[in-house]
């Protein structure tokens, strides 16, 4: 499989009041192009912070560390990422990295039309196109993101749709420039289950007939297990499972996986069973692995060192003793 | 089974649009709860489900008359609660409390968790000492999984989970007979949210309650329900006992839910 994105060791840390802290830590992935990754953990697990990472958004004051590459046109990213100018950063975001976020009205200009914004989209990408080039291309995408009677739709405003159709607008706003990489940071978590279904079952169209490499974050596994192919777990700022999506939610294999499989609701009555405690601040982190204190398999190895990604099978790995 | 709650024909309308756009829509309504019926037995779960803006939380406040209908009935423990006035009204409301989505908006952020759980103690049995008071608020800040150092925090020092811990602690301060749970889990994550299910669950069966408990998750529902009705566009489209629901839905919008739950793969 040839690499798209490929990120290693990648290390987040920001400056809080009780010292550093590393909302991503050690952080390695690879998405092919047309791969998805479906990328689950909790509030305060990293997610977000990695993904902000990955376009160049992190907070002022944040220090980053390792390696992010992304096998793509223009030249600038195929340096680290890590390492980009502001200048360089703005022909990769929105250009070969494009983003769709959890709640499109915060990232659609309220007072623009759709279409002036998909068009504005392009323009920052190809600034050489003719103008009747750049109006046809906003149309095509938002035909590509199933928005019925686009030619109409594009003359509206964001508050006269629906939310998902909000949503839709967003990701054609996302895929005009042709992204290589898309990652959509929760993006239905807002959303009713009928049209959640309808958002999960367009980004897995588009991964497919564009070629995109997909990061999709989420909390909610039941999303994760219709888009992703491969899945990584996040707790506490790493990557504590990973592997093929079929693998790691029907055979899960490290403790914190598994319980959070026992604690997400499905129409099954009866078998829900809860992870006792919270996750944990990342100013007060375990000494060693980070999921001890609420883990019932732990040993008093475990509070040692913060246990290796052990290689369970070819393509699964778990963060745990045990595996 | 004792009827605890009984509602008829409970019907609200709000007018369209509003704020800046009013004087054009102007004597536009449109109806968000629309002439629902049901009866809730004691000690069950009756949960309500449906889509955003289907009218739920409308429906859950009218309940506690936090919002007042345009017209029907609700009999609570067999008495008009709409006719109830002054005295009346305030001794049906301890009766009846709300857990509230957001564990976040619904805790006044200046107040330390002992005033806000006291709260209604203070207001509803004003004869009760200080340190009756203090014993009451710590004992059921124990029960939902604190301790008694929370009440002299403020809510923002606490996580998702532990606030609606609070809220829930306030709800029950008062032994009310009836908890209206309004997406009691939506904002938390998942293995919080798992907690606070079976926190309700096991609060309900000691202290004898009654939940209506309204949510947009089918799953969620599925975990708590004895029955469940399914709400859209203001009306009940079917109601009846979970299992049923669940398993044999006889309608059409029931099924397009049920079928939208996106399923685990098993090993
Ligand atoms: N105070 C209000 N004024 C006008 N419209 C309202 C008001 N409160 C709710 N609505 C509208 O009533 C409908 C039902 O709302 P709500 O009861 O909040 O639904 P739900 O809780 O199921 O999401 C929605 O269309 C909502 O926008
Ligand atoms: S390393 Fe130990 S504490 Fe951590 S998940 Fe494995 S068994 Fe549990
Ligand atoms: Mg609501």
């Amino acid at each position: 499989m040839s690499g798209l994105l490929e990120v290693r060791g990648l290390t987040v840390e920001l400056p809080t009041p009780s010292g550093w802290v590393r909302p991503v830590n050690e952080v390695s992935l690879r998405i092919g192009a047309g791969e998805s990754m479906g990328l689950v953990g909790e509030s305060g697990s990293g997610k977000t912070m990695l993904s902000l990472a990955l376009m160049g958004l992190l907070p002022p004051g944040a220090r980053v560390s390792g390696e992010a590459k992304l096998a793509a046109q223009p030249q600038a990213s195929t340096k680290n990422l890590t390492t980009l100018s502001e200048r360089e950063w703005r022909d990769v975001r929105g250009g070969a990295i494009a983003m769709v976020f959890q709640e499109p009205m915060t990232s659609l200009n309220p007072v623009m039309r759709i279409r002036a914004q998909i068009e504005e989209a392009i323009r920052a990408h190809q600034p050489k196109l003719k103008t009747d080039e750049v109006k046809r291309k906003a149309i095509d995408a938002l035909r590509l993101a199933a928005v019925p009677e686009p030619e109409s739709r594009a003359e509206q405003f964001p508050h006269q749709l629906s939310g998902g159709l909000r949503q839709r607008a967003m990701i054609a706003m996302a895929v005009a420039a042709g992204p290589r990489l898309l990652i959509a940071d929760e993006p239905t978590t807002a959303l009713d289950v009928t049209v959640q279904k309808q958002i999960l079952d367009l980004l897995d169209r588009l991964r497919r007939e564009l070629k995109l490499g997909l990061l999709f974050i989420t909390h909610d596994l039941g999303a994760v297990a219709q888009v992703a192919e491969r899945v990584a777990v996040m707790y506490a700022g790493r990557i504590i499972e990973e592997g093929p999506a079929r693998n790691v939610l029907a055979k899960p294999q490290h403790p914190y996986t598994q319980g959070l499989l026992r604690a997400s609701p499905t129409l099954k009555r009866g078998t829900l069973t809860p992870i006792p405690g919270t996750v944990p601040q990342l100013t007060a982190l375990p000494p060693g692995c980070a999921f001890e204190p609420r883990c019932e398999l732990r040993r008093a190895e475990c509070a040692g060192a913060v246990p290796a990604l052990r290689i369970i099978s070819s393509d699964q790995a778990a963060r745990c003793i045990l595996v | 089974m004792e009827t605890l709650l009984s509602v008829r024909e409970l019907r609200k309308t709000y007018r369209r649009g509003g704020g800046v756009f009013s004087q054009e829509s102007e004597g536009a309504r449109f109806t968000a709860v629309d002439g629902v019926s049901f009866e809730v037995a004691r000690g069950e779960t009756f949960a309500v489900v449906g889509e955003s803006g289907c009218g739920k939380t409308t429906l859950a406040r009218m309940l506690l008359r936090l919002i007042e209908p345009d017209s029907g009935e609700i009999q609570f423990e067999g008495r008009d609660l709409l006719g109830l006035h002054g005295a009346d009204l305030r001794a049906a409301r301890r009766q009846m409390q709300m857990v509230f989505q957001d564990p976040y908006a619904s805790l006044n952020p200046r107040m330390r968790v002992g005033e806000i759980v006291s709260e209604p103690l203070a207001i509803h049995e004003p004869v009760l000492t200080r340190d009756q008071r203090l014993e009451r608020t710590a004992a059921i800040l124990r029960r939902v999984g604190l301790t008694e150092e929370a009440m002299q925090r403020y809510p923002h020092e606490f996580s998702g989970g532990q606030r609606q811990r609070i809220g829930i602690a306030r709800a029950l301060i008062l032994q009310p007979k009836l908890i209206v749970a309004d997406e009691p889990v939506s904002a938390l994550d998942v293995s919080v949210g798992a907690q606070v299910l079976l926190l309700l669950q096991e609060l309900q069966r000691e202290f004898a309650l009654t939940y209506v408990f309204i949510s947009h998750s089918l799953p969620v529902v599925a975990q708590v329900a004895t029955r469940i009705a399914v709400m859209r566009a203001g009306q009940f489209v079917e109601v009846g006992l979970a299992e049923q629901v669940l398993n044999q839905p006889q309608n059409v919008y029931t099924r397009e839910l049920l079928s939208a739950v996106p399923e685990l793969p098993r090993a």
